[in-house]
């Protein structure tokens, strides 16, 4: 995502703004872009939904399939997260293999997920050693101006909140669509979401926009859940080969529970309704 | 330490600062530019540099500067369960963060057009395999003569249930599941600046216990770092002879 051409002229203008507390679409150096949520993208997953940040924009679906269980864990169902950043979202990508961006991008929001014990995997055994439900999230770009793991972090969060049980159909052994009153098993008191941080200049930013990712010196992804009313770290992942002062940590930190504090109420709502 | 919790004592009898016993060495490759392994306990690191050579295919080039490229990979026969060979999503994002990690102090802008590709390999895993890794890694790259504005060094911190330690062994780091559970914070730490340039974190952790924890790294570090300066001496030592 960063490796394209970006005139000096507006590098130097993006920084200089940020310098005196600016941004060039007129927001404030941690503010967030309008967050919209639709629901009902295809009738035919579990869920799913599209979410926007800005013009950023990202669908995200839900499905459960019949699986065997890992030998290792017999009585628990099986969770995989893919994302394909598609060449219609951004001329940076390119049909085929995922490259390292997509491979990354679905790995932090995977670990995110499952670290966090956010699917009750235990439920989703059929029969132990033998039969469980395997949930995928799949993860589809559709316009990249910037932050697309925040946004598709919380699309994967959002779909799996509002995601069906299937109807099991033990007869024939196959699923016969999704249940319309029942959700997946969720353990909704660990709910956490990312939030990704760039240095930009001399700035700490939120929420960067296509041209301020592009020239940023590094990105610290920080997760965080709800502990008793507070903010607590659940996943972190650095990007970029820029490096972290302890002045800038300290600063990421800060504004990551304040921002926490601020957005989390509201996306608990959206993803559980 | 007075310690809260479930876990009270190391699994392996360490203290919970202390770092697994260290052991390195440069020039493990004699066709390479640079080489060099890296161990802590069980976990062997071996790390190859090659170049700065022409990077191909040309569109790839960069006229201003030369470019770092890492590939990381476990061996087959590393871990108990045999790992398919070849890149894996895993072993392609532990490549990624290991390369903008090392590309933070090495400096290429000498050397436009070029890559300097930096393989590591684990032969045997025990948990803390990529910063095993970044530090064999490092070691081969300044074996190699590839100019550095610092070095760096690597390790692994975290939290087991209420405990915070620093290099996490197999058993903590993937085995312990009581209390609240584990916590891993791969860390890289320039030499000289002591600035952050790698940090990944999966778990439960406060602010509070964050920030202790990297201070940890900090101080584990600086006792890394002189294990990767002695096997640099030994080595221009032993050419001289």
């Amino acid at each position: 995502m960063s490796d394209f051409i970006m005139p000096n002229l507006q590098r130097e203008k993006i920084e200089e703004y940020l310098g005196e507390g600016k941004r060039l679409d007129g927001r404030k150096s941690d503010e967030y872009r309008k967050l919209l949520v639709e629901d009902g993208v295809s009738k035919n997953a579990a869920s799913a939904v599209r979410v926007r940040f800005g013009k950023t924009e990202v669908l995200a679906g839900v499905h459960l399939a019949l699986a065997t269980p890992y030998p290792d864990s017999p009585d628990s169902g099986t969770f995989m997260t893919s994302a394909e950043l598609h060449p219609m979202a951004s001329q940076q990508f390119d049909i085929g293999r995922p490259g390292i961006n997509s491979i990354e991008l679905a790995r932090v929001i995977d670990r995110g997920i499952r670290e966090s014990g956010f699917i009750d995997m235990k439920k989703l055994c059929i029969k132990e050693g033998e039969k469980v439900y395997q949930v995928f999230v799949d993860i589809f770009a559709i316009n990249d101006d910037g932050n697309l793991l925040d946004v598709a972090g919380l699309a994967a969060l959002i779909a799996l909140g509002r995601a069906r049980m299937p109807i099991y159909n033990e007869e024939e052994d196959k699923i016969d669509g999704y249940s319309e009153e029942e959700g997946i098993p969720l353990n909704k008191d660990v709910l956490s979401f990312s939030m990704t941080f760039h240095k930009v200049g001399d700035v700490i930013v939120a929420d960067v926009g296509h041209d301020e990712e592009a020239i940023s010196k590094f990105r610290l992804t920080i997760a965080m859940g709800d502990n008793n009313g507070k903010p607590r770290i659940t996943a972190m992942q650095k990007g970029k080969a820029g490096t972290i002062s302890n002045e800038d940590m300290e600063n990421i930190l800060k504004l990551a529970e304040s921002k926490w504090t601020e957005m989390f109420p509201k996306i608990k709502k959206h993803v559980f309704g | 330490m007075m310690v809260e919790g479930l876990y009270t004592k190391r699994e392996d009898g360490r203290k919970f600062d202390e770092v697994r016993p260290m052991k390195a060495k440069v020039g493990i490759v004699p066709s390479a530019d640079g080489s060099a392994s890296f161990e802590t306990g069980k976990t062997k690191a071996i790390a190859v540099v090659r170049g700065p050579r022409t990077l191909h295919p040309q569109h790839m080039q960069n006229a201003q500067t030369g470019i770092l490229r890492v590939s990381y990979g476990m061996m087959p026969f590393s871990v108990e369960d045999r790992i398919r060979p070849g890149p894996n999503r895993r072993s392609e994002e532990i490549s990624k963060v290991t390369e903008w990690a090392l590309s933070s102090v090495v400096d290429l802008s000498g050397f436009p057009n070029t890559v300097v590709d930096v393989f590591v390999q684990i032969p045997q895993a025990d948990a803390g395999t990529r910063v095993a890794g970044i530090n064999a890694a490092a070691l081969a790259l300044a074996h190699a003569g590839i100019p550095m504005k610092e070095m760096v060094s690597a390790i692994g911190v975290g939290k087991i249930d209420k405990t915070l330690v620093v290099d996490l062994n197999k058993y903590e780091d993937s085995i312990f599941h009581d209390g609240e559970g584990s916590t891993d914070i791969p860390v890289v730490m320039t030499s000289r600046t002591k600035e952050i340039a790698l940090l990944q974190l999966d778990g439960k952790i406060s602010v509070d216990e964050f920030k202790e924890t990297i201070e940890m790294a900090k101080k584990a570090c600086d006792d890394i770092l002189k294990v990767q300066m002695d096997a640099l001496k030994n080595v221009s030592e032993e050419s001289n002879e």
